[in-house]
């Protein structure tokens, strides 16, 4: 990964703005072959399940959580903050290892203008779609052929913001 | 013990099992929740097109990819074989307020009236397809993130910059359910 990156000399705001991204930082110095992704497999069929049982992917719920009308939503998030900060509160008190052994290691997010403009566009499609990314691909698997074209809008979408992301403000 | 689970889950089932992505990728392989970076590594795959954030070796992240294959999955098996066919259990405000703009069918997880093939070649189905799947590929991509990376991955690992994601998401979201959709609705 890093030889891509030291072909051309960085920026610091380009520096910044990738740190952004979960990729490219803590990456596993382990070599695998492709079937240990399974055991992501695994958890994401979980997840879709979780999804649809809990209708997380409703269109409805996410109405009624910007409307203020109703906990779940933020019952579900709220629950899955608190656990996952739990969690991660162990996993750096016990000094937690990988099942590889490897020492675990979680990014810091550093700041910059693109949380407050994407974030911004972001909700307001959330709000249209009732969907964010993960929701988007288990609507899609529910059995809403249809949302195939949302995915596909949004594919699209991110491919745009890489080519315009030198001109944007970060 | 199926006729429990194919009942609606409650939130704190859902919020902790939800959570317990954050260790469980943790622990299994170093990797940090995040699922709009899939977007992402699938520009990187079929068009990169020389752009230098797509020019990386997105084979390395492809552990995002299996968990999204999986996503798929699941909803699958949770969408054909573990649903009881009762309709969506709306907020009376709500499913009165979507009454108002002819929003009736909850018999499925999407309103028919927005979300079928009909509706994607009319003025509405192109805002509710395509600007708002795009606003969702831009903006979370700008953002660094989405829900998962930074309201759930993000707060539960105490990153401020997270939390300023996560209320713009939320302000977003509001203005446009308050003071833009209502308007969408009835085009």
């Amino acid at each position: 990964m890093q030889h891509t990156f030291q072909q051309t000399p960085a920026t610091s705001a380009d520096l910044t703005a990738r740190e952004l991204d979960a990729m490219c930082v803590n990456e596993s110095e382990l070599k695998h072959p492709w079937w240990y992704n399974l055991k992501y497999s695994a958890w994401g069929i979980l997840f879709g399940i979780v999804f649809v049982k809990a209708e997380i992917v409703s269109w409805f719920r996410i109405q009624e959580m910007f409307r203020f009308e109703s906990f779940h939503m933020y019952g579900v998030i709220g629950t899955a903050v608190v656990v996952g900060a739990i969690s991660v509160l162990l996993i750096k008190r016990l000094k937690a290892r990988t099942i590889y052994g490897e020492e675990i290691h979680i990014p810091n997010k550093t700041f910059n203008k693109g949380q407050i403009y994407g974030g911004l566009l972001f909700g307001l499609g959330w709000a249209i779609t009732g969907a964010c990314p993960g929701p988007l691909f288990a609507q899609i698997g529910a059995g809403f052929p249809v949302i195939l074209v949302t995915f596909l809008s949004a594919w699209a979408g991110t491919w745009v913001y890489g080519r315009l992301r030198e001109q944007l403000p970060h | 013990m199926i006729e429990i689970i194919k009942q609606p889950w409650p939130w704190y089932v859902a919020g902790a099992l939800i959570g317990l992505t954050v260790p469980y990728l943790l622990l299994v392989g170093n990797k940090t929740f995040g699922i709009s970076s899939s977007l992402r590594h699938l520009c990187a795959a079929c068009m990169p097109a020389n752009i230098k954030f797509f020019s990386y070796d997105w084979r390395k992240e492809a552990w995002n990819l299996f968990f999204v294959g999986g996503i798929i999955a699941g909803a699958f098996i949770a969408g054909h074989f573990l649903m009881t066919g009762a309709p969506v259990e709306l907020a009376e405000p709500t499913a009165e307020y979507l009454a108002s703009k002819g929003i009736t069918d909850n018999s499925r997880l999407l309103p028919s009236e927005l979300f079928s093939w009909e509706q994607l070649f009319t003025l509405r189905g192109l805002i509710f397809f395509v600007v708002g799947g795009f606003m969702v590929g831009f903006g979370t991509r700008y953002a660094g993130g989405c829900t998962s990376g930074h309201a759930i991955m993000g707060l539960s690992s105490l990153q401020w910059p997270s939390l300023v994601a996560t209320i713009s998401f939320m302000i977003g979201g509001i203005v446009m359910t308050w003071f833009i959709l209502p308007h969408l609705l009835t085009l």
